[in-house]
């Protein structure tokens, strides 16, 4: 692996204009390029933890899904398909943004790196705040709520609460990965912006808060299907 | 010599004052343990330290306090089961009560009447835990649970891979740090705050779910209570310190090692903590997720484990499981890394199937994901139970590889009767003990009688407490002239390895015998037929106490008295003995080269020569690697 190019300025500027030209790998690497790819096993290794903490997850989902069909299918219909689907392509918009991202640093283009975290950014957002002005927020109100909480009168399936138990725990953890995700690449952008920090010598950040995020589209590429339109 | 540095004599202490350094950091040449500050400085130093010897030895720090906490609640729990019933008579005087439950007042003095009243209470109310009546078995049983929460969670996980691993790995992989320090340090603080999370849920009252907060108990008792939520969220915490320590040593693993160093150059330490890391990378999220929905079933009543509105507390006994089996190899598997190291240091000769051993590591941590069904025999169904009870007996097969692997190479060896070795061999011993116990219980048949019993409580500590904490020990003394730079004495850690040993089986393996009578686990009070062994067992662990007490002094005398160390006391050829007693701060004067692996004994050790004799001769040409 050796992603990483020698310190060049493909923008002509003097050398130690950058932030990510003063950045000095960590003393016990033997070269950058050994760190970025040091970093790069570490995290993938971090995003199987990720898949396996979702797994138990979708194991519950399977499990009840099979002991209760006529409830999850009932839960099911009670969720529009269309705001999860609007969910699924701002997620995959962003995860190409994101992507952008990464190549505008490699490539040392900083103002676009820039505009596609701000569009990644705003996607999580707009994924957020379709999650729980549309989707949370009237639900809970209606008392589709999960477990003992539950409190929607026109119910005709008597393991229903389990449902939304399910759906509210699954989708809730995945909206906790979207605000941990956004922040990162909040993070990423400030440094960007503050002292261009990323670019073709060091852009571990951004790969793998870029890396993050896929996972986090990743994981709503299973759930929308199987909360929304399996019935 | 097995670096690339100029001076064959270079293995003395402290003599390198001229060297120059291969890095432009300005670190101090000194040991890592060498203050530069005042008390307050060094404090921060330590505080905020990236470096991954001080991070391991705060970690073994922490680890040891817990030791003792753990040790002091199963003191009480043997002390407590010396008497079969928990009922003593209490005089005291009381207030006299009439019909009605009013305090009769005395006319002529005006003070309340009182009388001499004979009350019955447990031997469990000697220790009250503040703010919670002791009744009945209510105080036994948080002494236990609080037992073995603490020992798995804050001690035998951490123990090897986060204390001593911590400060090995990168010596013996020849790295001036792990792959991500800053990491290791958050890990640290993770551990930290898990354990104040779990002490604190202890000062509150305590926990009394057992360390394996089954569901519906764990999401029932205590319902107005926060201590359980406490406690699990604990362990919650704890995983994540867990799962950043794995990761960050498999990445250390992989990318730090010293140029010459092949995967099959690794002493075998390092290999068993590779296996580890991966279950831990593996397994410990689903029990993240499953303490996670414990969590939201107390506070928000989700049900997804309660059998009311249709949820399956069968469900958490296999999430919990399928975390909590392969996290029994997280213990064992650091502690045969140290065996297989001690084994062939101290007998000097080569570790005896070295490949056999490293793969045995990887198909145990393999082997450790299928087998988790086999805690639930009583709870699922019949055909699940045969096939859990057929794919346990595959565990037998590697870890019965390694065990031939250590006896052969003890075979015609030059052993070394010192404290390591005595802890190596009680390891073969009670290992053996307890792996060979395991099969009734593997065994549905047997398992039916077994099942619950002491037999159980016997079995699991021969293997957790027999194998890992004696490894842990025994190890401990093999790198502390490492670790601090001081030599611990001989005869005295010799005398605590005898107490421990005898101690140990004294306490434990009378409970194999208490198990097959019927005696079931997890209860203070017993018929009286019980009660014999049950005293031997007490008495037993007063021994083992009296051990471990003569270690912590001789390791306190060693800190304060102790003779320097050398760089290399045992005459090891693994690579954290070419650094200084103790290291210097970035581990090596310069990044070493290797030209034999961590075995070669043969190749350059000449026949009958003497530890003491240090340093080696000249290496023979073309002595091989494996």
């Amino acid at each position: 692996m050796a992603t990483i190019s020698t310190h060049s300025t493909p923008t002509g500027d003097p050398p130690g204009k950058h932030g990510w030209e003063r950045y000095a790998h960590a003393p016990h690497y033997r070269t950058a390029a050994d760190e970025f790819d040091a970093c790069k096993l570490g995290f993938w290794l971090f995003l199987t933890t990720e898949v396996l903490l979702f797994a138990g997850l979708f194991v519950s989902y399977a499990i009840f899904r099979m002991l209760y069909p006529e409830s999850f299918a009932a839960g099911s219909h009670l969720l529009d398909w269309r705001f999860g689907f609007t969910n699924t392509v701002v997620l995959l918009v962003s995860s190409f943004t994101v992507a952008m991202a990464i190549r505008n640093c490699q490539k040392g283009q900083y103002g676009w790196s820039i505009i596609n975290l701000v569009i990644t950014i705003l996607c999580a957002l707009a994924f957020l705040f379709i999650k729980f002005t549309f989707e949370y927020g009237p639900k809970w109100t209606q008392g589709k709520r999960p477990g003992s909480l539950f409190d929607y009168p026109f119910s005709t399936t008597p393991n229903e609460p389990l449902w939304w138990s399910v759906y509210y725990c699954a989708t809730g953890i995945h909206a906790l990965h979207v605000v941990i995700g956004m922040g990162l690449l909040t993070w990423c952008l400030v440094r960007q912006i503050r002292s261009r920090q990323y670019g073709p010598g060091h852009y571990t950040m951004v790969e793998m808060s870029g890396l993050y995020w896929h996972l986090v589209d990743l994981i709503w590429i299973f759930l929308f299907p199987l909360l929304y339109l399996v019935h | 010599m097995a670096t690339n540095h100029d001076h064959p004599e270079h293995a003395g202490h402290g003599d390198h004052a001229g060297h120059s350094h291969d890095d432009g950091h300005g670190h101090h040449d000194g040991s890592y343990l060498t203050p530069i500050g005042g008390f307050w400085s060094e404090v921060w130093r330590w505080a905020t330290t990236i470096d991954h010897k001080k991070i391991g030895v705060m970690y073994l720090t922490a680890v040891l306090f817990m030791f003792f906490l753990g040790g002091m609640a199963a003191m009480a729990v043997r002390l407590e089961l010396l008497q079969p019933t928990r009922s003593t008579a209490v005089t005291s005087t009381e207030p006299k009560l009439d019909a009605a439950g009013a305090p009769i007042i005395d006319p002529a003095t005006g003070q309340p009447v009182t009388e001499v009243v004979t009350q019955t209470v447990t031997t469990g109310q000697m220790w009250t835990i503040s703010n919670v009546q002791a009744e009945n078995n209510n105080v036994y049983n948080r002494i236990f649970t609080l037992h073995g929460a603490i020992m798995v969670f804050m001690v035998i996980i951490p123990s090897v891979p986060a204390a001593l691993a911590n400060f090995l790995l990168p010596l013996m992989l020849g790295a001036k740090d792990v792959a991500f320090p800053r990491l290791n340090l958050l890990s640290f603080y993770i551990y930290a705050v898990g354990s104040m999370f779990a002490v604190a849920s202890l000062l509150l009252g305590g926990v009394d779910t057992g360390w394996t907060f089954y569901t519906p108990y764990s999401t029932t008792t205590d319902a107005d209570h926060w201590r359980v939520t406490l406690m699990v969220l604990a362990a919650f915490i704890l995983g994540f310190s867990s799962i950043l320590t794995g990761l960050n040593f498999i990445v250390t693993v992989h990318k730090l090692r010293a140029p010459g160093i092949g995967w099959f150059d690794m002493p075998l330490f390092v290999w068993a903590i590779y296996a580890t890391s991966i279950i831990q990378v593996l397994a410990t999220p689903v029990i993240g997720i499953t303490l996670l929905l414990l969590v939201f079933e107390r506070l928000f009543h989700v049900g997804i484990f309660d059998p009311r509105i249709g949820g399956d507390p069968v469900l958490f006994q296999h999430f919990f499981w399928f975390y909590s089996h392969p996290v029994v190899y997280v213990m064992i598997l650091p502690g045969m890394g140290i065996i297989s190291d001690m084994i062939a240091v101290h007998s000097r000769k080569r570790i005896f199937g070295y490949r056999a051993i490293a793969f045995s590591s990887l198909g145990i941590a393999g082997v450790s994901f299928i087998v988790w069904g086999h805690h639930m025999f009583t709870s699922q169904g019949e055909l699940a139970s045969i096939v859990f009870s057929a794919l346990t007996f595959l565990v037998a097969i590697p870890t019965a590889i390694k065990v031939f692997n250590w006896i052969s190479t003890l075979y015609k060896g030059s052993i070394a009767f010192n404290t390591p070795m005595l802890y190596t061999l009680s390891f073969l011993f009670l290992f053996s003990i307890g792996g060979l116990t395991g099969l009734p219980l593997a065994t549905l048949s047997t398992d039916l009688h077994l099942h619950d019993s002491y037999f159980v409580v016997a079995h699991f500590h021969y293997v957790m407490m027999g194998g890992t904490i004696i490894a842990f020990v025994g190890g401990m003394h093999h790198w502390w002239p490492k670790m601090f730079g001081k030599m611990y004495n001989e005869f005295w850690g010799c005398v605590g390895a005898v107490l421990v040993f005898i101690g140990f089986n004294v306490t434990f393996f009378t409970q194999f015998f208490l198990g097959t009578r019927g005696m079931p686990r997890r209860y203070a009070s017993y018929l009286d037929e019980y009660q014999l062994l049950h005293v031997v067992s007490t008495v037993g662990s007063w021994v083992l106490m009296a051990g471990f007490l003569v270690h912590l002094f001789n390791f306190i005398h060693s800190l304060v008295a102790g003779k320097k160390a050398p760089a290399n006391p045992w005459g090891a050829m693994s690579l954290e003995w070419e650094a200084d007693s103790p290291p210097t701060e970035h581990n090596f004067h310069h990044e070493p080269i290797v030209k034999h692996g961590p075995y070669d004994f043969d190749a350059a050790v000449p026949p009958h020569w003497d530890a003491k004799d240090w340093p080696l001769p000249a290496p023979v040409p073309g002595g091989h690697k494996h």
